[in-house]
């Protein structure tokens, strides 16, 4: 059976940048080898990477490749299609005992984006990047090859794929490994913290203390940039296996209006005042304390037509706060809409995998030209010092500053050049980056 | 007549996405399933998928509605696959080019014998096997396109028109023997069927369509039109007389 085709303007979860797109749907692990038809394209999943890291002007839609393969109830491991997304996993695994062993901030996306993105959560510290949970992948490559990737066979297409954006081949399926639980629920302590300074300590001090940590920014205070609450989780136990609830509320979009600045800043202020003890202590469920904004469906809208950018680098431990507080100089005047700080610990990731040792910080800004010129300009803070920027959320890094930023590209390359040669796998990113 | 419980279901036409959508239906509710398909072994994924979302029994069995010889073993192949069965869902159905069945014989060949020849023959043996153990059902997708012929279908719609005209038959004839006999109308459902084609209004998902089929299932209905708006599209279509019918373009 052939693909089907629609044609669609596209973008990611930031809604920036559009890409005309030819979809073509598969339903068959055959039809990613069959489909020799369109000379470039790109598989895509859910479309929750931020930037353009999805979009090519034809792609293969992974939505109908949702189906489980294999499950072992004694040791966790799993194995999927691409298309599976975290939200049907949690409702498989979480009713027996089982979590996801690495997951970012929204149960959304496909399980074939995460490799794509070798994607991170609040537990890097302690557990690595998705990569570290996977056992094997089954990659049709562009020539139609299906092949069994783990880190013995063909372990440099394995390698490469994590972190790769889609461009290595099409992920058909994953096999990784969940992580046991004994109660649905988190036991969350949260610390307000006065400067920038205190939340690293603190994020720093708690490391070994707690599987999951993150801090909420207050990047909009005049006096005390970088305040903000330190959020330190770790998995309950011997309570209910509860499912998250299927619903969520829907939000006003107001053209933007949410995002003014004053507005920003009041917002920031009460959310930092709502708690008025130092630290406080709660056991919450799951899905508020990893997907606060899952809530709120289609949050992205808030930020109005012109659509946002989220920008997260890394960089290193020594003078990373200086680095950070030079950064936040230089965009002084784009009203950052959120902003999220966590630690990287020290774990293996792909040639173009982004998580290396260091602080990672994520913000949100509503799209602008000026905002777009600021970050191109800031970014050179970042290359400086030997940190980068993360693909997956990105739609503005230019090609220089990415070859500086990841120093891997050429072995990267040459693995996408054996298992692509005609160079049939593009996306709106890889050309942006030169990628190719 | 509220139809009994159901351990196993015949799933016939099991590649199509209606099917699938009906499989994870009926798996949610317990009952297990015999997926037969042309290619079947292609189909383990979706079978490997229900067994671990739904914890049932799920076995693929290779059929093809155009090999009309096999019909009259199918009951037993699947009875030795799988043991008792008491559900017949037949999906199977193609949708051929309009334009291209009007020059070409074998474009409308297929499509009439597929639709039509070849369900009605194998429904009707699986009838005779059901009608003797005075149990089970069987529920048939035809079309709406099946309640009045169009310049744009007619093909198609002959098919399954006679299919509904032949399962009120098998209705009527199964009553005494306890055995329910389901027509299903959907209208249009975002499949690879109708995917592309111009003019959809109304697309349904297969997901709410199959819902609706087992839910009309278990209140024991005749005639199913789908989603149910159809039934009252169709009413006015069907009375639209025939000298200002035959001028329209639909």
């Amino acid at each position: 059976m052939n693909p089907q085709k629609d044609v669609l303007p596209t973008s990611g979860w930031g809604r920036y940048p559009v890409v005309d797109s030819v979809v073509h749907r598969v339903r068959w692990q055959s039809d990613l080898s069959t489909s020799q038809t369109p000379p470039a394209t790109l598989a895509q999943g859910r479309l929750r990477s931020y930037g353009d890291a999805g979009l090519a002007s034809s792609v293969l839609s992974t939505l109908e490749l949702n189906r489980f393969l294999a499950f072992d109830a004694e040791t966790g491991l799993l194995e999927t299609e691409a298309g599976v997304t975290l939200d049907e996993i949690l409702q498989f695994c979480v009713p027996k005992g089982w979590f996801l062993p690495v997951t970012p901030g929204t149960k959304h996306p496909s399980i074939g984006g995460c490799v794509a993105a070798d994607v991170h959560g609040k537990n890097h510290h302690s557990d690595g990047s998705l990569v570290s949970h996977v056992d094997s992948l089954t990659i049709v490559t562009a020539e139609g090859d299906v092949l069994r990737c783990d880190r013995s066979e063909h372990s440099d297409l394995f390698w490469a794929s994590f972190g790769g954006m889609g461009l290595t081949g099409f992920v058909y399926a994953v096999c990784f490994r969940l992580m046991r639980i004994s109660d649905s629920r988190i036991e969350v302590e949260t610390h307000r913290t006065a400067d920038l300074a205190e939340t690293c300590q603190l994020l720093l001090l708690t490391q070994t203390e707690f599987r999951y940590s993150v801090a909420w920014l207050d990047l909009l205070s005049r006096r005390r940039r970088g305040r903000g609450l330190v959020m330190l989780g770790r998995h309950a136990s011997g309570g209910p296996l509860d499912l998250h609830p299927a619903k969520a509320r829907s939000i006003p979009a107001l053209g933007g209006l949410l995002v003014s600045r004053p507005l920003l800043r009041m917002g920031n202020r009460l959310y930092y005042r709502r708690q008025l003890r130092r630290t406080q202590t709660t056991v919450m469920h799951y899905d508020p304390y990893f997907y606060p904004l899952d809530g709120l469906r289609d949050w992205n809208r808030v930020y109005g037509r012109s659509g946002f950018l989220q920008y997260q680098f890394v960089v290193p431990f020594e003078a990373g706060r200086e680095c950070m507080e030079e950064f936040l100089d230089r965009i002084d005047g784009a009203a950052c809409s959120l902003a999220v700080l966590k630690t990287f610990g020290e774990f293996p990731t792909g040639m173009l995998g982004f998580p290396r040792p260091g602080w990672t910080l994520a913000l949100d800004f509503r799209r602008t030209t000026q905002t777009i010129e600021m970050l191109q300009h800031a970014t050179s803070v970042i290359t400086a010092a030997g940190g980068r920027v993360y693909l997956a959320k990105d739609a503005v890094v230019t090609a220089e500053h990415f070859m500086e930023m990841y120093s891997r590209v050429e072995e990267f390359l040459a693995i996408k050049h054996r298992y692509d040669p005609r160079s049939r796998l593009r996306s709106a990113l890889s050309d942006r980056l030169g990628l190719t | 007549m509220k139809p009994s419980k159901t351990s196993r279901a015949l799933i016939l036409g099991a590649r199509s996405e209606i099917a699938q959508a009906l499989a994870h239906q009926l798996a949610s509710e317990g009952v297990g399933l015999v997926l037969g398909a042309r290619r079947c072994q292609s189909l383990q994924p979706v079978a490997d998928d229900l067994r671990l979302r739904h914890q049932v029994d799920v076995d693929l069995l290779e059929f093809d509605a155009l090999d009309l010889d096999a019909h009259a073993s199918l009951a037993d192949r699947v009875r030795d696959l799988a043991g008792p069965w008491e559900l017949v869902v037949c999906v199977v159905g193609t949708l051929p080019d309009p334009v291209r069945s009007r020059s070409s014989s074998q474009e409308a060949a297929v499509a009439l014998m597929t639709n039509f020849t070849g369900v009605s023959v194998c429904l009707g043996q699986l009838a005779n096997d059901l009608e003797k153990r005075q149990e089970g059902g069987i529920i048939c997708l035809t079309s709406v396109a099946g309640d009045r012929g169009r310049q744009s279908n007619y093909v198609y719609g002959a098919a399954k028109g006679g299919l509904n005209v032949f399962l009120q038959g098998l209705r009527n004839r199964l009553v005494s023997a306890k055995v329910h006999v389901m027509t299903v109308k959907p209208g249009f459902v975002d499949t690879p069927m109708t995917r592309g084609m111009p003019g959809l209004f109304l697309v349904a998902a297969p997901e709410a369509v199959a819902r609706d089929i087992v839910g009309a299932w278990h209140k024991g209905r005749n005639v199913l039109y789908t989603p149910w708006f159809w039934r009252w599209i169709l009413f006015i279509i069907r009375w639209i007389p025939e000298p200002i019918f035959k001028r329209m373009s639909l």
